[in-house]
């Protein structure tokens, strides 16, 4: 129990996805002009990374893994190669059916979300979590906490960047700066104060 | 447009990461060495230039209620073998990259390439759009590295140019520069610089005072 929320907690603070592995980071910087827009693409990050992460590592423990499929005579075989298209193929159905699921039952929360919800495909941060527990060998409990973990971590970059950015529209920047620049610089001062936490070890 | 403008306006005029955002987890997140920004670099252009070709070629023939699927699985193809030819012949590199050569196929620059070019142009357009891309990409990497490797650590490609001062040398490295946060300062002062330059490139202020949160939807 205590490995799990070490895990939970390390995923969220020292090792968050976007501030310390600047993963999903095309989204981050561009979706982040409001609070009200950023939070419902954490929720849907959360929601995305909490579903695939467990169902990749299902996937690759039983049919990927060097020798995963001695259950049907083939323990010879290593098909790790295919990691990346499978892990791929898997997001990018898991992201239609939530947008099917939301749209039949959550016509709000789909209509808040709009076209946020199929670029979450092509988001870093998704595939780059299910290669992270490929190599930390994490069993399927373990992938599970940790999926969740590394949303709710995401979640809570966005949201920040975009408060800054938010009071940021009453400064003075520097027209060189304005838009893209002063957010990288604002982005690299959040990303500072989350290495305070680089060094705990839970 | 001509070649000349299709190969070249990637570098500074249109850059992928500074002009067009896209690309950037990458750009940041190896950078701390010339030897990674330069392997990650050719990589990309590599992908980019063999999914923009295959994408172009068969472009009539693709219905566009399946593209994404086609063109990902095209793009995730390439990178596998990129992948796979690094863990062969420079398995030191390719350990030292570890997720972020798999994270190719969800960079940004090459689906973005792959639907507002590749799907609209001939082959040959398109393969040099990929090629420059990948340069105005590599560009960006290749002067973070040396910004972030000459500085940090006192050396380039792991050659030390600085002697540092825990071999009896004089420079005292800035090791701020190896940690993350500092690839998004440089970044942001390239961002500044260019900008500085191509004023055409300044983003307007949006108006204030800031609308009413509630209504205003994006």
């Amino acid at each position: 129990m205590d490995n799990l929320l070490g895990i939970f907690l390390r995923s969220i603070f020292v090792e968050n996805l976007a501030l310390a592995f600047f993963l999903g980071m095309c989204t981050f910087l561009a979706v982040s002009k409001q609070i009200k827009t950023s939070l419902s693409l954490g929720v849907a990050v959360i929601v995305v990374l909490g579903i695939s992460v467990p169902i990749n590592n299902l996937l690759y423990n039983t049919f990927l893994r060097e020798g995963a499929l001695g259950w049907v005579n083939l323990g010879a075989f290593d098909f790790s190669y295919l990691s990346l298209i499978s892990f791929i193929a898997v997001i990018a159905a898991m992201v239609q059916i939530l947008e099917m699921i939301l749209s039949r039952y959550f016509p709000l929360l789909h209509s808040n979300l709009g076209i946020f919800l199929p670029l979450l495909t092509v988001n870093c941060a998704i595939l780059g979590a299910s290669l992270f527990m490929v190599q930390r060998d994490y069993n399927f409990v373990e992938s599970s906490v940790y999926g969740l973990g590394a949303g709710v971590g995401w979640a809570l970059a966005i949201a920040s960047l975009a408060g800054l950015r938010e009071k940021m529209r009453y400064c003075d920047v520097p027209s060189g700066l304005q838009g893209l620049g002063i957010t990288f610089i604002t982005a690299g001062l959040i990303s500072l104060a989350f290495m305070a936490m680089a060094g705990i070890d839970l | 447009m001509t070649m000349r403008d299709v190969l070249f306006d990637p570098l500074v005029n249109k850059n992928p990461i500074t002009f067009q955002v896209l690309g950037i987890c990458s750009a940041l997140a190896i950078t701390n060495s010339l030897l990674s920004a330069l392997v990650m670099g050719l990589s990309v252009t590599a992908v980019l230039a063999f999914s923009n070709m295959s994408i172009s070629l068969i472009r009539h023939h693709l219905p566009s209620s399946v593209r994404l699927i086609v063109q990902i699985t095209i793009i995730a193809s390439a990178v596998i073998i990129v992948d796979e030819l690094l863990k062969a012949f420079l398995p030191e590199t390719a350990r030292i990259l570890s997720v972020y050569v798999g994270l190719i196929v969800t960079n940004c620059i090459v689906l973005g390439r792959a639907e507002t070019f590749a799907m609209q142009n001939p082959v040959g357009v398109s393969v040099l759009d990929g090629i420059g891309n990948g340069l105005g990409f590599s560009m960006i990497l290749i002067i973070v590295a040396t910004i972030r490797e000459l500085f940090g650590s006192g050396s380039l490609m792991g050659v030390s140019i600085l002697p540092l001062v825990a071999d009896n040398g004089w420079y005292v490295p800035n090791e701020m520069l190896l940690l993350p946060p500092s690839a998004f300062f440089i970044i942001g002062f390239l961002i500044w610089i260019i900008r500085s330059w191509k004023t055409e490139q300044i983003e307007q202020i949006d108006s204030l005072p800031i609308p009413n949160r509630t209504t205003e939807a994006e």
